[in-house]
């Protein structure tokens, strides 16, 4: 086992203020009424005051959640490319969790926008899933940042996670065009796209609620993925901390001279017996130290 | 860097050479995978015969798989991966390398499967030959540069084996969709060469994207372990 090795040159080291336990702040709080108010305001004029389409009916209601999350999910994989790019340039932690919790909510909105337009396709084509070019994309969109989250979570030392991950978000953000193009290139030879554009002559009010459902969820976006970003922030504090504490612990074991375990100089950190230590199990040497 | 890249690609295929666990199970592989398909769609309605050219690609994206977790299992094994970091080689020539000769290896069985879709699935592959040639090779290159770099982040991780499909498969949609219409542009009755070379056109554009990216990724990958 070696002694309390330094972090290679160049790496984010975890910041050594003491954390506070939660991930709410005044700015959160703000910010979850606004997001709490806005979805109230949102789901009253998407499903009562805004009109029913002349040709789609009460159908067309589903846009005011499909066309939010499909841009709140874009937003999302674009923060995380950003984030990506810069934590391989700086070396930041906070662009890696950054990259990590915009990540997360954007697989969830990519989730929620595929959702609902398969149900818009199922009242419109009469089936879940057609492979429209836009439904295919975005699948294989989910897919790839499904890819990126698993990366996010590879049992490894966390200077490696991170700048894997980021390579990973990169190469997932440059195939998204690609993939786009081609699924698009690929379906468009056998049939003309099938989702209706967005009608320029949309309704006053229809074009209101879909602008304001869309500012509410780029907000929704920003209040999770800042509560995602502080409990991240808050586990890697905790694993510095747990490995702080079992090197101490250990230093401690040295001086005494007749410990009642009588550990092995080779013996592993072990977990304390009480629940604090837990994140030593993740702080110990993974596969990539050469300890 | 040419040279370095020349040293690389040589060793990786004389390893491959001498091991020949290649011949010796992933070619045996690649034809079980055309014999599963002639289990799932029945032989006898010229099902095969249809579907050969995606039957194929999917053959050949499962094999390549393969090669590329078996062209970084060889660097993982004894700390290789360190070893030739300490080697002090350009990483874009390990990254060109290590493409060339899982390029190479990756043809070799192309065209094992494709002596094997013709003969099994009743495939006639003079037809529009130079369109099937210029493809597959832009399609191998467009299957390895992105192969290389999600093997190399997958490399030394514990969870490589379930990491690496899950990565590769879904970026390389592009190259199963362009190589597929390109054969089955040169295999119709008559071929549509036109419609097959634009599909060429995708491919060389992914295979070029990809290749740019390793060049350029391939050090900060191979930097951490």
């Amino acid at each position: 086992m070696t002694t309390n090795s330094p972090s290679p040159p160049g790496e984010a080291t975890v910041d050594p203020r003491p954390a506070p336990g939660h991930t709410g702040s005044r700015f959160t709080r703000v910010l979850g009424g606004i997001v709490i108010a806005g979805l109230a305001v949102q789901l009253l004029l998407a499903l009562v005051i805004s009109p029913r389409d002349v040709v789609q009916g009460d159908l067309t209601r589903i846009m005011y959640v499909h066309v939010p999350s499909a841009i709140a999910a874009y937003l999302a994989f674009g923060v995380t490319a950003l984030g990506s790019a810069v934590y391989l340039w700086k070396r930041s932690q906070f662009w890696d969790l950054a990259a990590a919790a915009s990540a997360e909510i954007g697989v969830l909105f990519t989730a929620m926008t595929l959702i609902t337009g398969s149900l818009w396709g199922r009242s419109t084509w009469g089936t879940y899933w057609v492979w429209d070019a836009r439904l295919t994309s975005t699948a294989l969109l989910l897919i790839l940042f499904i890819g990126y989250l698993a990366v996010r979570n590879i049992p490894a030392e966390r200077h490696v996670r991170s700048r894997r991950a980021a390579i990973a978000g990169l190469v997932a953000f440059v195939d998204v065009p690609i993939v786009h193009y081609s699924v698009d290139w690929w379906r468009s030879l056998h049939q003309p796209a099938t989702l209706t554009k967005l009608d320029p002559e949309i309704d006053g009010l229809m074009l209101f609620t879909l602008v304001f459902s869309i500012v509410v969820f780029q907000a929704l976006f920003l209040w999770l993925a800042v509560h995602r970003f502080r409990a991240e922030y808050l586990a890697e504090q905790l694993d510095a901390e747990g490995l702080e504490d079992a090197l101490a612990e250990r230093r401690a074991e040295a001086h005494t001279p007749a410990a009642p375990t009588a550990p092995t100089p080779s013996a592993p950190v072990a977990p304390r017996s009480d629940e604090d230590a837990v994140p030593v199990v993740s702080a110990a040497p993974g596969e990539g130290s050469r300890s | 860097m040419w040279r370095e890249a020349a040293l690389v690609a040589g060793k990786d295929l004389r390893v491959e050479w001498r091991s020949r666990v290649v011949l010796n199970q992933v070619v045996p592989f690649s034809v079980v995978v055309l014999l599963l398909f002639g289990f799932a769609l029945d032989p006898d309605r010229g099902f095969l015969r249809q579907a050969a050219p995606g039957l194929y690609w999917i053959a050949v994206l499962l094999s390549a798989m393969v090669v590329v977790q078996r062209s970084f299992a060889v660097e993982t094994a004894d700390g290789g991966r360190d070893a030739l970091r300490a080697t002090g080689l350009d990483p874009a020539a390990l990254f060109l390398g290590k493409a060339a000769a899982t390029a190479a290896v990756l043809v070799a069985l192309e065209i094992v499967l494709a002596v094997g879709v013709s003969l099994l699935y009743g495939v006639d592959l003079t037809r529009g030959l130079p369109l099937l040639v210029v493809s597959g090779l832009l399609a191998t290159i467009g299957l390895v540069a992105p192969g290389m770099i999600y093997g190399a982040l997958a490399s030394g991780l514990r969870v490589r084996e379930t990491l690496l499909p899950l990565l590769f498969l879904p970026a390389v949609a592009p190259v199963m969709i362009g190589a597929t219409r390109a054969f089955e542009a040169a295999l119709r009755q008559p071929p549509s060469m036109g419609e097959g070379w634009r599909w060429c056109g995708l491919l060389g554009v992914f295979a070029a994207i990809y290749t740019a990216l390793g060049l350029l990724i391939f050090e900060p990958l191979l930097e951490d372990s």
